[in-house]
């Protein structure tokens, strides 16, 4: 399973790059939301995947006794998700604003603060 | 006592929720504004005396102990950084009131300016990687609305380029994070230095400490990595780019700091050299770019990235004197870039513009004003006996120690091309004549207090502490010293937050 997550992962960062290195600004938007989504998933794949073994442990014991599956990635990645989706709400606010400022949706037209 | 290092960043997220709930009343929040940054800054004094006092503390939020929970801690480097955002938080309230419109204002101006700081404050003081990265994001997000405030053209189209990048960046530190926790199973930053100190792959660990230096590197606008500073910091409402100047890309420097003092000291050769790098072409085309600029905030932009080249080379240097030097920098670069931008706010109050070829004559009109622009330029070009002198002298004096003689002469080199660059604001905007031709005036803003009395007063006290932290310099000195060698000598930041006895 971890190949496959970890390659999934891989083109997940390729992807996000390849969009945000577009002129368009919508998918430069696009880009930013598979890169938060590639991060997510490379820190699901990278601490360890365990299978059936949900962290739960049994009445009256203190620990577990057998293998479990660790539940804070999974708590990293829900905060993590919840961010992003703030940051890209903020996000798509603003170039929808931009849009209506600017008039354009290509960043070749953007360059007035840049000189 | 260990309340004391959660208040600093429970404070300010009170604040922004009370300034919300006041929402309709513009006086209430300028009130909470003013108390609150006051309170702010008094609590942060507090905390660096307690820290002068106790050695580093360090609290268990929750009471989950460390390294199973999040930890704030304090040392010395973390305390006075605290204090930096107290007293940079004041000023700019203070500075508001005649700056920022009633328009603004009711866009929720206030309370962004106390979740910016809840965050600073937030990430200076979390001993959890995870957790850095969350208030990362946290003053990032305030950060965001506070630059689009106005929603004037070049705002938009600075924007875009500022978040972009940023978003980059928090998506390259979750990266390290992820990787971290998957190397050695732990987020506390303690538990990591302990850990990765033990660890046989140094390979990985190599590899993780470049992916931080990338992050906090865009943060922080070091060199390659800096384009979006100059292209956004100029387009907001003046406040708010000395707001920014102040702590934002101060905040990845300390990050910087702590990570590669603290946990990624083992690879030295290989990542401090990077560093190195970095920081000798930062300084270089931080100060190249503000000599090609013919707008006032714009050449200062570029000089925020040019004195950040200082803060990396005293941690590239690695030595105490080094690192005591670069904190040194931090603190006086703080208090004279954010004055700098006061004063541009002031100049574009009297005469409408930041355009240098369109101002002129200040120093005729308001010679007051020009002196007061002097101690600040003077100070960051690097003349005694202003605060700027001594950070540079140290560095130098650390560099020649070590007999790193490139990056010495790269820093006298930059020094010079920072007076050129103040000598040029200087004469083009106080010394000559205001050409006759100059199509702008002074701009009827919609503000609280239209006159210049709460954009002079902090100016003066910025001012006074430039020539305070130059004069009485060796106490700072000593205090940077300390503050170096707690970085350098780790053990009892570790102690603070693994060792117990401060926790429930």
């Amino acid at each position: 399973m971890e190949p496959v997550l970890a390659l999934v992962v891989g083109g997940l960062y390729a992807a996000a790059i390849y969009m945000i290195l577009r002129r368009s600004i919508v998918k430069l938007v696009i880009g930013l939301l598979l890169l938060s989504n590639a991060a997510n998933l490379l820190i699901f794949t990278v601490s360890g995947l365990t299978r059936e073994a949900p962290p739960l442990i049994s009445a009256g014991l203190d620990a577990p006794v057998t293998p479990m599956a660790d539940p804070l990635p999974q708590a990293l990645i829900l905060t993590a998700i919840v961010i992003s989706f703030g940051v890209l709400a903020f996000a798509v606010v603003l170039i929808n604003r931009a849009w209506h400022v600017v008039q354009a949706e290509d960043m070749d037209q953007m360059t007035g603060t840049d000189t | 006592m260990t309340l004391l290092v959660a208040l600093p960043v429970v404070l300010p997220l009170v604040l922004g929720a009370l300034s919300l709930a006041l929402w309709r009343s513009p006086l209430a929040q300028r009130v909470v504004a003013l108390a609150g940054t006051g309170a702010l800054l008094l609590l942060s004094i507090a905390l660096l005396w307690a820290v002068i006092q106790h050695g580093p503390m360090a609290t268990a939020l929750g009471e989950w102990r460390a390294p199973f929970g999040i930890v704030l801690v304090a040392d010395l480097l973390a305390a006075i950084m605290v204090l930096m955002a107290g007293i940079m938080g004041f000023v700019i309230a203070l500075y508001s009131l005649g700056t920022i419109t009633r328009g603004h204002e009711n866009f929720g101006y206030f309370p962004l300016l106390h979740l910016l700081l809840a965050g600073v404050c937030g990430a200076f003081l979390t001993g959890d990687i995870f957790n850095l990265y969350v208030w990362f994001e946290v003053l990032l997000l305030a950060s965001f609305a506070l630059l689009v405030l106005g929603g004037e053209r070049a705002q938009m189209e600075g924007a875009i380029k500022y978040v972009t990048i940023n978003l980059f960046s928090s998506a390259m530190l979750l990266t390290a994070v992820g990787l971290t926790y998957g190397l050695v199973g732990t987020l506390n930053m303690a538990d990591i230095a302990v850990k990765f100190d033990a660890a046989e792959d140094g390979g990985r660990v190599t590899v993780i400490a470049m992916l931080f230096m990338v992050a906090f590197g865009i943060k922080a606008a070091a060199f390659p990595l800096f384009f979006w500073l100059p292209a956004s910091y100029h387009t907001p409402p003046v406040a708010v780019s000395a707001l920014f100047a102040a702590l934002l890309t101060k905040v990845g420097v300390y990050a910087m700091f702590r990570m590669f003092t603290l946990v990624f000291d083992a690879e030295v050769a290989y990542t401090h050299n990077i560093l190195l790098w970095v920081a000798g072409f930062t300084m270089v085309t931080g100060v190249l770019g503000a000599a090609a600029q013919f707008e006032f905030r714009r050449i200062l932009s570029f000089h925020i990235v040019s004195q950040i080249g200082y803060m990396i080379m005293g941690l590239a240097l690695f030595t105490p004197l080094a690192l005591a030097g670069g904190l040194y920098a931090i603190f006086h670069n703080i208090i004279v870039k954010t004055n700098l931008f006061l004063v541009s706010g002031v100049a574009y109050r009297l005469q409408g513009t930041y355009q240098l070829k369109q101002l002129g004559g200040l120093y005729r009109s308001h010679p007051g004003l020009g002196v007061l622009f002097l101690l600040s330029a003077l100070s960051m070009a690097g003349i005694p006996p202003l605060s700027g002198f001594f950070a540079k002298f140290i560095l130098v004096r650390a560099g020649l120690e070590i007999e790193a003689w490139v990056i010495v002469a790269v820093a006298l080199a930059v020094g010079v091309g920072t007076l050129f660059s103040m000598i040029k604001i200087w004469a083009e905007v106080f010394w000559k004549a205001r050409p006759e031709d100059a199509q702008t005036r002074a701009p009827a803003l919609d503000v609280v207090s239209p006159g210049l009395f709460w954009l002079y007063v902090p100016i003066v006290m910025l001012a006074g502490l430039t020539v305070l932290i130059g004069v009485a310099g060796q106490p700072i000195f000593e205090v940077s010293m300390q503050a170096a060698e707690q970085l350098l000598d780790n053990s009892a930041y570790i102690e603070a937050v693994l060792g117990g006895e401060e926790g429930p």
